[in-house]
C-alpha cells in the first residue's frame, strides 16, 4: 500500500535527479572553459598589453601545453576504461633515452658530431623515432598486460613498472642526462616549424588530440571504452574482448608516451632523466579537471584539452607577472580538489537514482 | 505431467535429458523441458532446484554433461553465451548487465553496434543515428516507459532499467527469452509494467519466453505454463489454468514434506 501510495510522488522526483545529474555534467564541462577562459582574460587584464595576450606567447603556452595534451589524451582513454597508468613519465625518460642514445650512435662519430656533420642523420633519426615509439609501446603491453592477467590494481602495477622503468633508465644513464644528440633534429624538428608557421611539436599534439576525439566520440572502439569502465562484466558479456581492449589502450598510452619522447629530446636536444617524473600526476590530473570520472565510463576529449591547458595558461601567466611559476602548482592542486568533488556529487546522484 | 503435444516441430526450444553434476553435487537429474512457439512458461522450483543451472546451460554459461538442446528441430551445442546468442538465445540477468553511464541506445546495441556505410564503416565508425533510430522504433514497439534516449541508462528507474535489459534481449532474441528473477528488485507498479513488456514480447515479437521467478502472483498474471523443478528434476509441466498456488508450492517443496511438517 505505501509503495503504491508513494509512486506518483517519487515519479517527478527521478526526473528532476536525472536532469540534475545530466545538468551537472553540462554544467562542469561549460564551469571548467568559463575557468579558463577567465584565467587568460584576467592575466591579459594583469599583464603590460603584448605580453600575456600574444601570438608568439599563445605559441608559448600551447607548445608548453603540448606535451602534457598528448599524455592526457592517452589517459582519458584509460581512465575512462577503468584503468590507469602511473607509469607514463618513467616511460617518456626511458623512451627519450632510447632516441637520444640511437640517434646520437647512428648519427656519425664522436668526431664527426664534434664538427657538427652528421653523415648519416635521416637513418639515425629513423631508427631512435621507430625505436622510442616501440619501447614505449614496449612498455604499455606489459603494463597492459599485468592489468589484465594479475589481479594487481593498476595503481600499485604501474607504481611499480614505473619505478622499474625510471630505475632501469637511470641505471642505463648513470643518471646522468643524454647530451649527444644530433643539433638539426633539434633545430629541424623540434625547434621547427611546419610550413614555418606552426610548430611541429604543436602540429603532432593537435593531430592526437584530433584522432584520439574521433576515435573516442564516432567509433565502436569508443562506446567499447565507455562501456568497459561503466560497466565491465556488462562489457564482457556483451562480446567485447575486455582483455585485448584493455592492452590495446595501455599499449596506445606507452606509444603515446614514446611520442611524447621525441618531442622532448626534440625541442631540448637532451634525455632528462629527472624532468618527467610528475607527468603521470600531471596528466591524471589534467584529465580529471577536464571532466573524465576517476571511476571510469564518463570522460571528454574536450574537457581534457582544457585540463591541460589550465597548467600552461597559469604557468605563463604568473611568469609575466613575476610571481613565482610554483604558485601554479597551487592553482592546479585546488582546481583538481573542485573537479573530484563534483565527480563524486554526480556519482552520488546516479546511484541514488 | 508432460505436455501432450507430441510432434516435435511444434516446440521452439526442447531439452532432453540434461545433467550437470558439481563434484558430488548432482544440480541436474535428466531434466525434459518444451518450450513452445510464443509462450511465456515459468520455471519455478526452490533454491538448488536446478533453475539457475538449467538457465545457465540454455545461456551457454555451462556446458552440460549429458542431454541435447534442440531450437526449430536442430541440435545445439553451446559451449559459451556466444554460441547460445548465436542460436537466437538472449538472456536478461538479475544484474541486468548495463552499462549505467551511456544511453538505452547504446546500451541495446552494445557490442553489436551498427557501421557507418562505406569506408568509415570499416574504420569502426558507428552510425549513430541508426542506431538512435532503430533503439527508438523497438523501444516503442514494446511500448516501454523509457523515453529519453538520450540519457544515461544510470540515472533512470529500476523499472526503466529493467526495461531496457528486457528490450535488449528482445531486440536480438530470435529463439528464446530467458529473464531470471525481472521484478524482484521492483515496486508494484513497476512490476506491472515488466508483466507488460513481457506479454508485449509474446504477442508482438511472437517469441517465448522463459522466466525464472519466485513470484506466483507474477507467474499466475503473465504464464502460459509452468514448469517446476525439484532437486534436480522435473516434477511438473502443466497449462497455468490447471495448477493452483498451493499445487505448486507442493511441487517445489515435496508435497511429501508439507504433510510430514503438518
Amino acid at each position: 500500500m505505501t509503495d503504491l501510495a508513494s509512486r506518483p510522488a517519487q515519479a517527478p522526483e527521478a526526473g528532476a535527479r536525472r536532469r540534475r545529474a545530466i545538468g551537472a555534467q553540462r554544467l562542469s564541462d561549460a564551469t571548467i572553459l568559463l575557468l579558463l577562459i577567465g584565467m587568460i582574460a584576467a592575466f591579459s587584464v594583469l599583464t603590460p598589453a603584448g605580453t600575456f595576450l600574444s601570438l608568439s606567447n599563445f605559441e608559448s603556452v600551447l607548445l608548453t601545453a603540448s606535451q602534457l595534451l598528448i599524455l592526457s589524451c592517452g589517459t582519458t582513454f584509460l581512465l575512462i576504461a577503468g584503468g590507469l597508468d602511473l607509469s607514463i613519465g618513467a616511460v617518456t625518460v626511458f623512451s627519450a633515452v632510447v632516441v637520444a642514445k640511437v640517434m646520437g650512435a647512428l648519427a656519425g662519430t664522436a668526431a664527426q658530431a664534434a664538427d657538427f656533420q652528421y653523415p648519416n642523420l635521416a637513418v639515425a633519426v629513423a631508427a631512435a623515432v621507430g625505436g622510442g615509439l616501440a619501447v614505449g609501446l614496449g612498455w604499455g603491453v606489459l603494463n597492459g598486460v599485468l592489468a589484465v592477467r594479475t589481479r594487481i590494481p593498476p595503481f600499485i602495477a604501474t607504481l611499480a613498472t614505473g619505478g622499474i622503468v625510471l630505475g632501469l633508465a637511470s641505471v642505463w644513464t648513470d643518471g646522468q642526462n643524454v647530451q649527444n644528440v644530433p643539433l638539426p633534429f633539434q633545430t629541424g624538428f623540434g625547434l621547427g616549424k611546419l610550413f614555418g608557421v606552426v610548430p611541429w611539436p604543436i602540429v603532432i599534439a593537435a593531430v592526437v588530440t584530433a584522432v584520439s576525439w574521433v576515435l573516442l566520440a564516432k567509433t565502436r572502439f569508443g562506446l567499447h571504452t565507455y562501456a568497459m569502465g561503466a560497466n565491465l562484466e556488462a562489457a564482457r558479456r556483451a562480446g567485447i574482448d575486455v582483455g585485448r581492449h584493455m592492452v590495446l589502450l595501455y599499449a596506445g598510452m606507452g606509444a603515446l608516451c614514446g611520442l611524447v619522447a621525441i618531442i622532448d629530446v626534440g625541442r631540448f636536444g637532451t634525455a632528462s632523466i629527472t624532468s618527467h617524473s610528475g607527468d603521470g600526476l600531471a596528466a591524471i590530473a589534467a584529465v580529471v579537471i577536464g571532466g573524465t570520472s576517476l571511476f571510469g565510463g564518463r570522460g571528454r576529449i574536450s574537457g581534457t584539452i582544457v585540463g591541460a591547458l589550465i597548467p600552461a595558461v597559469l604557468q605563463s601567466g604568473f611568469v609575466i607577472m613575476d610571481v613565482q611559476p610554483f604558485w601554479q602548482n597551487v592553482a592546479v592542486g585546488v582546481v583538481l580538489l573542485v573537479a573530484v568533488y563534483v565527480d563524486q556529487v554526480k556519482i552520488r546522484a546516479q546511484t541514488r537514482a | 505431467m508432460t505436455t501432450g503435444a507430441s510432434d516435435p516441430g511444434a516446440y521452439a526450444v526442447r531439452v532432453r535429458g540434461v545433467r550437470k553434476r558439481y563434484g558430488h553435487v548432482e544440480a541436474l537429474r535428466g531434466v525434459d523441458l518444451d518450450i513452445a512457439p510464443g509462450e511465456v512458461h515459468a520455471l519455478l522450483g526452490d533454491n538448488g532446484a536446478g533453475k539457475s543451472t538449467l538457465v545457465k546451460v540454455l545461456a551457454g554459461a555451462v556446458t552440460p554433461d549429458e542431454g541435447s538442446i534442440e531450437i526449430g528441430g536442430r541440435r545445439h551445442r553451446f559451449t559459451s553465451p556466444r554460441d547460445a546468442q548465436r542460436a537466437g538465445i538472449e538472456t536478461v540477468y538479475q544484474d541486468l548487465a548495463l552499462a549505467p553511464t551511456l544511453p538505452p541506445d547504446a546500451n541495446l546495441f552494445l557490442g553489436r553496434e551498427p557501421a557507418r556505410p562505406g569506408l568509415l564503416g570499416r574504420l569502426g565508425f558507428v552510425d549513430r543515428k541508426a542506431m538512435r533510430e532503430a533503439a527508438g522504433t523497438h523501444l516503442r514497439s514494446l511500448n516501454s516507459k523509457v523515453q529519453d534516449l538520450g540519457a544515461e541508462v544510470g540515472s533512470m528507474s529500476g523499472g526503466q532499467k529493467q526495461a531496457v535489459a528486457v528490450a535488449r534481449a528482445a531486440m536480438w532474441g530470435s529463439a528464446l527469452i530467458m529473464m531470471d528473477e525481472p521484478t524482484a528488485a521492483l515496486g508494484v507498479a513497476q512490476t506491472e509494467s515488466v508483466l507488460d513488456l513481457i506479454r508485449r514480447i509474446r504477442d508482438e515479437k511472437g517469441l517465448p519466453v522463459l522466466l525464472i521467478s519466485h513470484n506466483l502472483p507474477d507467474v499466475f498474471s503473465v504464464a502460459d505454463r509452468v514448469t517446476v523443478l525439484r532437486l534436480g528434476r522435473r516434477v511438473l509441466t502443466a497449462p497455468i489454468g490447471e495448477v493452483t498456488a498451493t499445487g505448486l508450492i507442493e511441487a517445489m517443496t515435496g508435497a511429501d514434506t508439507l504433510r510430514g511438517a503438518s
